[in-house]
Formats: C-alpha cells, sequence, structure tokens
C-alpha cells in the first residue's frame, strides 16, 4: 500500500504539472504597456513555485516507498543533515527565493500603482452599481460636471447624478454604457462605485481594481491592441454579480473620435 | 511542579443525564459535543457545496427536494443566482467557523490537552461548558438564517461592506439574514475566547510534575499557540459584528458612507468606512486560516512521529514554527487587500511578511518529510491521512507564493486560483488534520477501534478526489475564471465549463467517500472492536491512562512525567518505546535538552 502510494504522489504531481507546462490554460494575450512585467513575474513564480511543488512531492513519496512497513529488526537511522541543515537551507533557499520575489515584483506593482499617469492621460469616469458599469467622458470642455447622489435616477436615464440645468461643465458630458477607448494612449480612468463595492476586471489588460464605495480610486493603463474585451465584476455585489459586465472596446483614434461624436448626439 | 494547582479543579463525576451528557463540566463530553456539532457542520456544508457545484456544471438542473428548503431560492428545485450566493456564504461560513476551528481546536483540544498534560480537567469547566452552548447557539442562529423570510446572507464568508450593512435593499438575504449570521458569528466569537482562555490556563498552569513546556507533545503545543492566536483574532472580530449589528437595528453608519444610492433612493448613512470592515475582518481572517490549520500540524507531527517509531529531527524546530507562523500571521492579512483601495505602499509592506511566512511553512515541511528518513514508517489510515496532509500542504502551500505578489495578485485575484489556493491548503490540509487525528484518537474516545479497511477506502477516494477537485480550480483562475458568480455567461468563461463538470464529478465522488467515513464512525462507535489502552504503542499521557479514561482523567492518581514526549526507538521493557509517565530509564539519543 505504501509503494502505491508513492506511485500516486508522483502521477498526481506529474499530472498536476502537465496542464501548465503545455500551456493548455492560459491568461490570455496581454494587451497593456504594463503587464509584461506582470507576466514576467508570473512566469518566474511558477518556475520556483513548480519546481518546490515538485521537489517536494517527489522526495515525501521517495521516503515514504523506501521506509514504510521495514522489518522488526530494520534500524533507524537519522537523516545526515539533521534539524539544523535543513533550517539553515530553508533560510537560504527560500529566502533568497522570497527576495527575488519580493524585490522584482515591486517593479511590476510600481508600473500600475506607484507612478501617476501622464499629464495628458485621457480622463474617463467609471461608475459601478448593482450591476452595470457606466462611463462618462467630459466632453470638449475637458471637464466633468459635479455629481450630485441624491439626482441619481435610472428611470430618467441620470445615471450619474448631473444637474445640467445649473451645472454648465456637466451639459456636454457623454455617458456611455460601453467603454470605448482610442488604441496607444494612456487611459485615467477615475472610479466610484454608487452603492456597494464593485470591481473592474479586464483580463486582457492585466487590470483588476477594487470600486470602494465613500472612496474614489483611480487607475491608469495603455491599451496596445485593438479589439473588443470583457470588463467583469469581481466583487461580489448582490443576486445579478454573476451578470455585471461591459465591453472595452479598443479602436484606432479617428474610430474613436467619430465614436464619441455619435454617442454624444445620441 | 505544577501538581498541586492540579488538585484545584478536583469535582465530582456527574450521575443525571443532564449533567452527564447535556451540560457537562467534563472536558472530554464537552471535546466530543464539539466533535459532533463539527460532524453535522461538515455533512451540512458538504452538501450544500455538491448543490452549488450542480448548479455550476448544469445551470438549469433541477436538484429534487431542494424547493422544500426555499421555495424562492429553488423553486422547482433549480437554483436562483442569489440563492447560489446565499448556499455559498453558508458554506463558507459553516466549514471556516463550524469546522474548520472546532473540529481539531476545540474538539480534540478539549478533549486531549487537559489529559496530555496530566490534568484532571480545565481550570474553568463552568466556561468550558458555556463555550460549547454558546457556539452551539451561534449554529442555531446560522442555522436559522435559512427559515426566515429571504434566506441567509448573499454576501459572502467576508461579508464585505457596506453590502453587509445596507440592509435589504441590497438584496435577497441582507436584512435579516446578515443580522442572523453577525449574532452568530459574534456569539461564536465569544465561544472561541471562552475556550482559548481555558485552554491557555490549562497548558500554563496545570502541568503535572515533571511536564516542562518542552515535554509537551507537540499537539498540545499547536493547541495552546491556536489558543493564544484565538483570543487575539477573535477579539477583533467580536466587535466587528457587533457593529453590523447595530448598522442594522440601531440605525448607525460604522460601514457605510454617504451618497450610496441604491433603486434610485439615495441611502440614510454617511460618516462609515467600507475599507474599515475588511481591516477589521481581515486581522481575524488570516490568523483564522492559521487557527484551522495550526491545530493540524500539530495533530500530523504527533501522529506522524508514532507511527515512524522515532521523533522528529526536532520537536524545539517544530514549536519555533508554529510559533512564528502565529506571530506573522497577524502582519500579513494585508494580502488579501491589495487591490481593495487600500494605500498601495500597504500592499507591499503585507506582500513582505507574506513572503517570508513561507520560510517556517517550508522549515515545517522539511522537518516532516526528512524525519521519514531512516524511520520505521507504519501505514494505517490515521498515518496516511498524516501523510496526504503534507502533500495537500505543499500543493496549496506553494500557490502562496502567487498570491503574496501585488503585481501578480492584480490577476489572479477573486478567481479560481483564490478557491484552489485556501481550499487545499486550509481547507483539505485541515480535514485531513482532522481525519487523521479521528483515526488516531477515536479507540480512547470512544473505546472501540475504527474499520480499517473502510479508513483506507475513505483515504484513497478522499486524496484523489480532493486533487481532482481543487487542482483544475487553479488553472481555472489563471485563465481569468471568476469566483462567486452562479453562472458562466462570460463570453471567455463558457469554455471553461467542462473544467467545472469535472470538478462536479470529481465534488460527488470525493464526498460520497465521506459518507463512508460517516458510516465508519456510527457503525465503529457502537460495534467496533473494544480498543486497548495504547493501541498505537504511543507515549503521552492519554495512552497511559484506560480507555476510555475515567471522570478525573488518571483514576484518581497524578502521573508523574519522567521523559520527552516522543521517546521511540530506544529498547524498553514494553518495546521500541518508552511512555512519557513511566520511570524506566532507558538509553536515548533523543533527549533534546
Amino acid at each position: 500500500m505504501a509503494k502505491l502510494f508513492a506511485v500516486t504522489i508522483i502521477v498526481i504531481a506529474i499530472l498536476s504539472a502537465m496542464p501548465i507546462l503545455r500551456h493548455t490554460w492560459v491568461a490570455p494575450e496581454d494587451i497593456s504597456t504594463h503587464g509584461a512585467l506582470i507576466d514576467e513575474q508570473m512566469s518566474e513564480t511558477m518556475a520556483e513555485a513548480g519546481i518546490s511543488f515538485l521537489a517536494a512531492q517527489f522526495v515525501l513519496a521517495f521516503f515514504i516507498w523506501k521506509f514504510s512497513n521495514r522489518p522488526a529488526d530494520a534500524k533507524i537511522t537519522k537523516f545526515p543533515g539533521g534539524a539544523k541543515g535543513l533550517v539553515i537551507a530553508a533560510l537560504l533557499v527560500v529566502g533568497v527565493e522570497v527576495l527575488a520575489l519580493g524585490i522584482f515584483g515591486v517593479k511590476a506593482w510600481a508600473n500600475v500603482y506607484l507612478t501617476p499617469p501622464s499629464a495628458d492621460a485621457m480622463p474617463i469616469q467609471v461608475q459601478a452599481g448593482q450591476f452595470a458599469f457606466y462611463f462618462r467622458y467630459p466632453g470638449p470642455d475637458k471637464k466633468f460636471g459635479t455629481i450630485h447622489p441624491e439626482m441619481v435616477n435610472e428611470g430618467t436615464q441620470n445615471i450619474f447624478g448631473l444637474d445640467p440645468e445649473h451645472d454648465v461643465e456637466s451639459r456636454d458630458d457623454v455617458v456611455t454604457a460601453e467603454m470605448a477607448i482610442p488604441v496607444n494612449k494612456e487611459v485615467h480612468l477615475l472610479m466610484h462605485a454608487k452603492d456597494v463595492g464593485h470591481s473592474f476586471y479586464v483580463r486582457e489588460l492585466r487590470v483588476q481594481q477594487d470600486f470602494v464605495p465613500g472612496l474614489d480610486v483611480s487607475l491608469h493603463f495603455t491599451a496596445t491592441k485593438v479589439g473588443k474585451y470583457e470588463i467583469v465584476c469581481t466583487q461580489l455585489c448582490g443576486l445579478g454579480h454573476y451578470n455585471m459586465k461591459a465591453y472595452l472596446d479598443v479602436m484606432s483614434q479617428s474610430d474613436f473620435d467619430s465614436w464619441l461624436k455619435q454617442q454624444a448626439g445620441q | 511542579m505544577h501538581d498541586t494547582s492540579a488538585h484545584a479543579v478536583q469535582h465530582h463525576a456527574p450521575t443525571s443525564f443532564i449533567r452527564k451528557h447535556v451540560f457537562s463540566l467534563d472536558h472530554k463530553v464537552i471535546g466530543k459535543q464539539y466533535y459532533v456539532l463539527a460532524l453535522v457542520a461538515a455533512f451540512v456544508g458538504m452538501f450544500l457545496s455538491w448543490f452549488m457545484r450542480i448548479h455550476l456544471a448544469w445551470t438549469n438542473a433541477a436538484i429534487p427536494g431542494l424547493q422544500l428548503l426555499s421555495s424562492n431560492g429553488a423553486p422547482g428545485g433549480v437554483i436562483t443566482p442569489e440563492y447560489y450566493l446565499q448556499l455559498m456564504t453558508m458554506h463558507g461560513t459553516i466549514m471556516v467557523f463550524f469546522v474548520l476551528t472546532t473540529a481539531p481546536f476545540a474538539a480534540f483540544g478539549n478533549f486531549f490537552l487537559p489529559i496530555q498534560v496530566g490534568a484532571e480537567d480545565m481550570p474553568f469547566p463552568r466556561f468550558n461548558m458555556m463555550s460549547f452552548w454558546v457556539t452551539f447557539t451561534a449554529f442555531l442562529f446560522l442555522m436559522a438564517s435559512f427559515f426566515v423570510a429571504d434566506g441567509p446572507t448573499l454576501g459572502g464568508w467576508t461579508q464585505y461592506a457596506p453590502l453587509n450593512a445596507v440592509g435589504s435593499v441590497g438584496g435577497p438575504g441582507q436584512g435579516s439574514g446578515v443580522v442572523l449570521w453577525a449574532i452568530s458569528i459574534a456569539l461564536f466569537c465569544v465561544g472561541q475566547l471562552l475556550g482559548a482562555l481555558n485552554f491557555i490556563t490549562t497548558t500554563l498552569d496545570l502541568r503535572v510534575k515533571g511536564m516542562s513546556l518542552m515535554r509537551l507533545p507537540l499537539s498540545a503545543w499547536a493547541w495552546f499557540i491556536t489558543s493564544c492566536m484565538g483570543l487575539t483574532a477573535f477579539a477583533v472580530l467580536l466587535p466587528a459584528c457587533i457593529l453590523v449589528v447595530l448598522d442594522h437595528v440601531a440605525g448607525t453608519s460604522f460601514f457605510v458612507p454617504s451618497g450610496l444610492v441604491i433603486n434610485d433612493q439615495l441611502l440614510p448613512h454617511s460618516g462609515g468606512s467600507t475599507l474599515l470592515w475588511q481591516h477589521l475582518f481581515w486581522f481575524f481572517g488570516h490568523p483564522e486560516v492559521y487557527i484551522a490549520i495550526v491545530p493540524g500540524i500539530g495533530i500530523v507531527s504527533h501522529i506522524l512521529i508514532t507511527n515512524m517509531r522515532r521523533p522528529m529531527l526536532s520537536q524545539r524546530v517544530l514549536i519555533y514554527s508554529m510559533g512564528a507562523l502565529a506571530i506573522l500571521s497577524y502582519m500579513v492579512y494585508g494580502h488579501h487587500m491589495f487591490v481593495s483601495g487600500m494605500n498601495p505602499y500597504s500592499s507591499l509592506a503585507f506582500s513582505f511578511p507574506t513572503l517570508v511566512i513561507t520560510i517556517p511553512s517550508t522549515i515545517v515541511v522539511l522537518i516532516w518529510t526528512f524525519s521519514l528518513y531512516g524511520s520505521k514508517l507504519r501505514i494505517n489510515s490515521a498515518s496516511l491521512f498524516a501523510l496526504g496532509f503534507i502533500s495537500m500542504f505543499v500543493s496549496g502551500g506553494v500557490s502562496g507564493f502567487f498570491l503574496a505578489q501585488p503585481s501578480i495578485d492584480i490577476m489572479l485575484h477573486a478567481t479560481y486560483f483564490v478557491v484552489g489556493h485556501f481550499h487545499l491548503v486550509m481547507g483539505v490540509a485541515a480535514m485531513f488534520g482532522i481525519f487523521a487525528g479521528t483515526y488516531f484518537w477515536f479507540p480512547k474516545m470512544a473505546g472501540r477501534m475504527m474499520n480499517e479497511t473502510l479508513g483506507k477506502v475513505h483515504f484513497w477516494m478522499s486524496f484523489v478526489g480532493a486533487y481532482c477537485i481543487f487542482m483544475p480550480f487553479h488553472y481555472l483562475g489563471m485563465a481569468g475564471n471568476v469566483r462567486r458568480y452562479s453562472t458562466f455567461v462570460d463570453d471567455f468563461l463558457q469554455p471553461l465549463i467542462p473544467v467545472h463538470r469535472f470538478i462536479t464529478i470529481a465534488a460527488l465522488f470525493t464526498g460520497f467517500a465521506q459518507l463512508i467515513f460517516l458510516y465508519n464512525l456510527i457503525h465503529s462507535r457502537f460495534a467496533g472492536a473494544p480498543a486497548s489502552d495504547n493501541p498505537w504503542e504511543a507515549t503521552s499521557l492519554e495512552w497511559s491512562t484506560a480507555t476510555p479514561p475515567p471522570f478525573d482523567n488518571f483514576g484518581g492518581k497524578h502521573p508523574v512525567v519522567y521523559h520527552d514526549p516522543f521517546q521511540y526507538g530506544v529498547k524498553s521493557s514494553v518495546g521500541d518505546y518508552v511512555m512519557q509517565a513511566s520511570p524506566e530509564q532507558v538509553a536515548t539519543e533523543h533527549e533534546e535538552k
């Protein structure tokens, strides 16, 4: 039974590693300028974690195979390295491993979160509410009108609670249910929640950020490939959570300009 | 050394049924009560997971009879999206609190910690009794939410704000469901605080003569360290839950900021903070992961040593590693919040200790594995589950490398990768610890042996089945499969549905194995072969006393401890071991000073 167990551990370990080595299920192609570093960090971590995983399972299986059900007169021996050797090995190997991952990982994180958006980044506001995303473009005046939560009314399509009657800046704001952005242009996303917590996740963009009710959060990124991608909510927000999504349409600058004009006309 | 205080807890064996079996002050009865509560909770949690898995794989499948539980939630037996979330929330809450915390810590710890230190009982038996009955009441409150108007809360076991505080406008179960949840968890915290107090005092004050701290078995050390964690972690969750209840019933706004609009209505709240809840919750939540797993580390060490017939390479290193895990567990909680909107520099600050916590975890695994070297490993149900624990602990642990890094978390946060990670490391591994403990200690607790053949069948099905369920979760997560979705309607999720079907079949298979375990447990309780006092030829004090132990644990005597806890691989008058309470002197190279 012990030998069968050892073999089972090895078979499971190899089968577990197969889909990763064969890239059966992987993240979709990255379409952002910052994503390459994240992907690189992911591959390095996979290599280190994968080797640790396989090594630990193999050694465990080998010792189970070798040292179980031994005859009554067999002598008990001690691993020559002793506990001290193992502790030093763990401190050195894992210590170096986590230091390396930690230090190199800072760069990938900093790219997204610790650098400010450039001055000419295009501001887009996104509002998350049960169970839809809405987007707002500032219009020709390049200024967003003020939000008045008490004026939010989905029945009259005043999604953001704008007051165009008194607030000049809000008059040219363009509100859409789909997010279009020009390719290779930095976007400064201004995020706020209407009701409860939500999240903004686009796999291809390597972007995920929670909406925090009561707190304005922002994010910046540049998409490098034209196409249509799904934006999904990843923070449990209620019964329709599974169905809360929108599309991100990355287009050429000229397509974007005409799209925005068309949206403004509606 | 401490035998004077051991006398202090003397009380007489009760004679009435109620005082003997229901409101008992005996730590052994309380331990069994906790075990039965955890067993009931585990099967409720498991059946909920079956319902969820069936719904995920075949969205429109009718589950016969489920409409009886909720005619609105499952009309005709077909689960609605909101009812899926409600079942999921209950599954998580039941498993984390009422199974993973109660079974390895409260059940086994209550029964065996006093015996392992040589005490007659815990120092505060009435607190101990209250601890169980408060926990039991907490379970009733949670179960009651199945039967209120719009059912249990759908907010997940983490109950993020402000969804947990806005009331029924937030969705089904967000009114009375949340209130019942928060009362239940607050009561649970009280129960665990009372328990932790008893565990700590038992360990520090009731040790018999000769039982120095370093002579405590590793399981006792694990329960002691866990109770220290419990005392500080549950003390934070308790007020957090009370604040949630106040937000519902007293009109306060601890967790709801101003300016929120639901159904075109401006909520009447202002001044609250949603991130406050996350900080309070995870300050409890991450130590909780270790509250679930550290007893398993202790139990598995204890069982492995007994079956390897040799002590670990170093008992001291294992104790220090468990202590390091406990301390670090408070410093890492922010890794649950990398993309929560908290300061991005905080993410880096939380990332580093999270990476560092892999060092004591690695040391523990290395000590276990390399202690197998040169041992005389006995294979039985208990040791199989203990070895399976190591395999699962490694598999679930390595994915921690990914989630500890904020940059990678951008991609993997809130995906099935996280679900796979925590199920393997704190779910399956902890469950394997519970099973190992059950097969090992059942003879002492019930006076009868469990069926070994059924135990091995249970092991094989659980080991292979659990891997088939939880390994694919990681692949799904890497492909971007988001968690807490009741149905996969997104374009990129639909191709992954066949993987979900495979997982569902594996979950049904693995769940069936647990029914075999249940049968074995009940059948052995009444018809198992009678157990001897020391069937595993073990050394710690619980094996020195009668099976099952008498009311005062040692039949009016106070054992004296002469040896380190795990003297195996020696030549003594009884065999290759010498018991802690045996005055026999043997030549040993294992005495660790």
